[in-house]
């Protein structure tokens, strides 16, 4: 059913139909509207779930992990220091192949203190285990929760998933979304029913520690499992679109790349902008197109390739900047078309909720042309 | 009723010969039993019971984080819950587990309620990296964060008292025991176990790499401890006191001279005045909780 909804609440309801048994989270804008609701479905008992109310970000994370280990499903969701302060527990959850879904309302790190939104929160947390998903606006926000739960906790697969979406410019932003019914969900998402969980009936030992002659095969498996759920990605996003009619079944999503000569890469809710700025520059005459990035990891290394191949430059845009090197997207569109003579020009963009419009991406798009690329676009007069 | 011939913490672990928290592991499985899912935080009871690919555990068992295990048990128990399940949920974890690096977690999880069993074995230092000081190490201990040296005379301040805190939080049942009472450690875990909601129980648990004693005097040392004033054992329900563990008590210097964390105090020359300031504390102690035993009558000396 099609609904007037705002991002938060889109999300919130998918995370019900989703039917976690465990939610647990730590108030932080701009992820706060998604967690207030689910408290007010407990409380209301349109969400049959246990709510752990704790003390930090890092207890949420800590909690669920030990709710998906005594085999419930968990969720939680967070922003920029919470996430942060969450840096440990993530890595120790995809360690420990424990699957479950968080939404990510993307927010800038402090310092200094911002509240808005880039995405240099998950981004930094890219080297957890974690699958990424990023989404473009409401509708792939929701839709995410139901395919990220299905991929995380397909038995092949057992690791965690993040699901970013941009913090105010998605999570507070009014969209028609299209809501499915509780057992069109149900049909899709079956129940968490891990191989292995803590029970007293079958006694094992979970987060044993490993000698350097066992530790390397234990983070190989868990890329192995990366590498192997670009597959399982495609297969969810297949079966989502039989049942729901949205396409998911591709990591990526080209808009307009037929003869387009440059190329923009971006990640999020930029791209909208992006697609509507294209539209117009097309209007003028100039090729361009836009490649999405919708699963950041596993990285659809050929999928980018692939994509790329007929253009003659990319610009990338970063909403977060590995700093002292460059944005992280564009490293590795730069390490994908490594060899194939094609220029990709970085651009930090967007940091600390510096909005970016069409005429931004217009100009960004001329620069590109012009061969000027690897830098942060849009600073203060002052400084630039 | 549990069956406490069971040895659910099996034996072939890596802990050091003389262990006192390996014995304090053996004992609260006897205690708690088969239906019992145990939390451990990082520390030497997690490394020395879990090489991968063996483990000591005969229960299910996890490890996470060294500062999360009370919120992992947190997230475990309100599975059970959801899931209609009966386990109890025990937490193990060292001092500094419990009275540094996890007490945000701590608090929080005994704040609400959780229904599970905090235990900490309390070797009084950092054992596993190498015995750095915590939050419970003892006045004047020497560790290798807190060493005795020119212008120092070890560890600067007194212990934490972790029970008072987690009694102030609420908890129904609080208690400290030592390895060297087994019955009495055994009794306190069950009792916490059985208790609905958050309890803590402490148990002393003498390290003889860390203090610097040899192995076989494990079992004296945790008596001592008790004999002298410096670990009272005791029980609090819902706040007050209800039991306390009497002893003719000796003084502190028995217990300090036999470890090498304390030898500053002794040699080259003997340090009267921080001697002087451990015993008030265990004079301190034995007021506040009652432990001395009274006698009726003074004990007659026989004339001749």
């Amino acid at each position: 059913m099609m609904r007037f909804i705002e991002g938060s609440l889109a999300v919130s309801d998918a995370v019900r139909m989703c039917r976690p048994d465990v939610v647990s989270a730590y108030p932080i804008t701009p992820q706060t509207h998604i967690v207030e609701s689910l408290a007010e479905m407990v409380a209301n008992c349109t969400l049959d779930a246990e709510y752990i109310t704790v003390e930090s970000e890092f207890s949420a994370l800590s909690a669920c992990l030990g709710a998906v280990a005594a085999g419930s499903r968990a969720y939680s969701a967070t922003s920029s220091q919470g996430l942060a302060l969450m840096f440990e527990v993530c890595f120790n959850l995809a360690g420990m192949r424990l699957p479950m879904v968080m939404t990510i309302a993307n927010r800038a790190i402090s310092a200094p203190l911002s509240i808005w939104n880039d995405q240099q929160d998950s981004i930094s947390l890219r080297d957890s285990g974690w699958l990424q998903f990023y989404a473009e606006d409401n509708q792939e926000a929701a839709d995410l929760h139901y395919l990220a739960y299905k991929v995380a906790e397909d038995q092949k697969i057992l690791l965690p998933a993040m699901v970013c979406f941009d913090g105010f410019i998605l999570s507070h932003t009014y969209e028609p979304v299209d809501m499915p019914t509780q057992e069109e969900v149900d049909a899709y998402l079956p129940k968490f029913n891990p191989c292995q969980r803590l029970d007293a009936k079958d006694p094992i030992s979970f987060g044993m520690f490993a000698f350097p002659e066992y530790y390397m095969e234990f983070r190989y498996a868990i890329d192995q499992a990366l590498q192997q759920s670009r597959e399982k990605i495609r297969e969810a996003g297949k079966e989502f679109k039989e049942k729901f009619g949205r396409d998911y079944s591709a990591l990526v999503e080209g808009y307009r790349l037929e003869d387009a000569e440059t190329v923009l890469v971006a990640m999020g809710s930029l791209c909208g902008t992006a697609k509507d700025a294209i539209d117009e520059m097309r209007g003028a005459g100039r090729k361009v197109g836009l490649l999405k990035i919708r699963t950041y990891r596993p990285f659809p290394g050929e999928e980018v390739a692939a994509a790329l191949k007929g253009a003659k430059r990319v610009a990338v845009l970063d909403k977060n900047i590995s700093l002292g090197s460059k944005g992280a997207v564009g490293l590795e569109v730069k390490d994908v078309l490594y060899g194939s003579g094609i220029p990709v020009l970085d651009y930090i963009v967007g940091l600390g909720g510096r909005d970016m419009r069409k005429r931004d991406i217009e100009r960004i798009v001329t620069l590109a042309e012009k061969g000027e690329g690897d830098l942060f676009y849009g600073l203060r007069e002052e400084v630039a | 009723m549990v069956d406490k011939t069971l040895e659910l913490f099996d034996c072939g672990h890596r802990a050091c010969g003389g262990c006192g928290p390996a014995l304090a592991a053996r004992l609260i499985m006897k205690a708690a039993g088969t239906d019992t899912i145990v939390v451990s935080a990082t520390g030497c009871m997690e490394v020395f019971s879990t090489p991968y690919p063996e483990t000591a555990w005969k229960v299910p068992w996890i490890h996470s984080l060294f500062e999360n295990a009370a919120a992992v048990a947190s997230g475990v128990e309100a599975a059970l819950k959801k899931q209609g399940r009966s386990e109890k949920v025990v937490v193990i974890g060292g001092d500094g587990a419990t009275f540094d690096i996890g007490m945000l977690c701590i608090s929080g999880a005994f704040e609400r309620g959780h229904d599970f069993t905090y235990i900490c074995y309390d070797n009084e230092a950092y054992m596993n990296t190498g015995i750095q000081r915590s939050g419970a190490t003892p006045l004047d201990a020497h560790t290798t964060t807190s060493p005795a040296g020119k212008c120092s005379t070890g560890n600067r301040r007194p212990k934490k008292d972790m029970p008072a805190i987690l009694a102030a939080h609420g908890a129904p049942y609080v208690a400290t025991t030592s390895i060297a009472y087994p019955n009495d450690l055994m009794q306190k875990v069950e009792r916490a176990i059985e208790t609905k909601g958050p309890c803590y129980v402490q148990i002393h648990a003498p390290c003889p790499t860390g203090w610097g004693y040899e192995g076989d005097r494990t079992m004296v040392m945790g008596k001592l401890a008790v004999e002298t004033g410096l670990f009272v054992l005791f029980e609090q329900t819902d706040g007050t006191v209800t039991r306390v563990k009497k002893v003719m008590r000796k003084p502190v210097e028995e217990y300090l001279k036999g470890q090498k964390r304390f030898a500053h105090l002794f040699k080259p020359t003997r340090n009267e005045a921080e001697i002087a300031r451990i015993q008030a504390t265990a004079d301190r102690n034995a007021e506040k909780f009652g432990i001395d035993i009274k006698l009726k009558k003074p004990v007659e000396k026989p004339e001749g």
